[in-house]
């Protein structure tokens, strides 16, 4: 049983960690501000969930769960509050997105 | 395997860094600066893990809400243009 418990949780955590480096990654290669917020936002809710829950099978029921607990808690809070705040302040100071180029909806063509 | 999980923040740390240093716009430095925190936060908590402390897991926390308040206090501060007066509506400060 401990073996499996362990074999979970160093999946969750490679794939806590790969999806912030691909969180990272968007954060670079997006073209524009508001697209990267996406990216940022990968990071901040699948990277970190996952690595916090792998984190937590590692710990089993003690103290280090109950602290993992309060960061979850802490980035699912706060998180989007800041994101929030990012996107209105960049609205608010004239920050225009970057549309399309009115070809219409992009086709395959 | 904690080992590649850090590994892996790392990476995420430096490309995190390269968009604070690349990104034209403040905002998009402030965006990498909240990234940097939530990564730093994670590997703060992995390396408690790795060497086996778990008050390191206190630091991440301290170092997440710490974080978030900057990122605030820097958006107040570039959204009204100071941070003294009470935030007045949008309307004003246009």
């Amino acid at each position: 049983m401990n073996t499996v418990v362990d074999i979970l949780s160093w999946g969750f955590l490679l794939a806590g960690g790969a999806f912030c480096a691909i969180g990272a990654l968007g954060l670079v290669r997006m073209p524009d501000f508001y697209t990267r917020m996406h990216a940022a936002g990968v990071t901040d809710t699948l990277g970190a969930g996952l690595m916090l829950f792998g984190m937590m099978l590692q710990a089993g029921l003690s103290l280090v769960t109950v602290k993992l607990i309060m960061i979850g808690l802490l980035i699912f809070f706060t998180s989007p509050s800041a994101t929030h705040a990012l996107a209105r302040a960049a609205r608010a100071r004239g920050l225009q997105p970057l549309l399309a180029t009115g070809k219409g909806p992009s086709k395959r063509s | 395997m904690f080992a590649g999980a850090a590994a892996a923040l790392l990476v995420a740390l430096v490309l995190a860094l390269a968009r604070a240093v690349l990104g034209p716009t403040v905002f998009d430095r402030v965006q990498a600066a909240n990234t940097v925190g939530t990564l730093a936060m994670l590997l703060l908590a992995v390396i408690g893990f790795l060497t086996g402390r778990p008050d390191f897991l206190d630091l991440a926390l301290v170092y997440g809400l710490l974080n978030v308040l900057g990122t605030f206090a820097v958006l107040k501060f570039f959204r009204y243009g100071d941070l003294g007066d009470p935030g007045e509506d949008e309307e004003h400060h246009t």
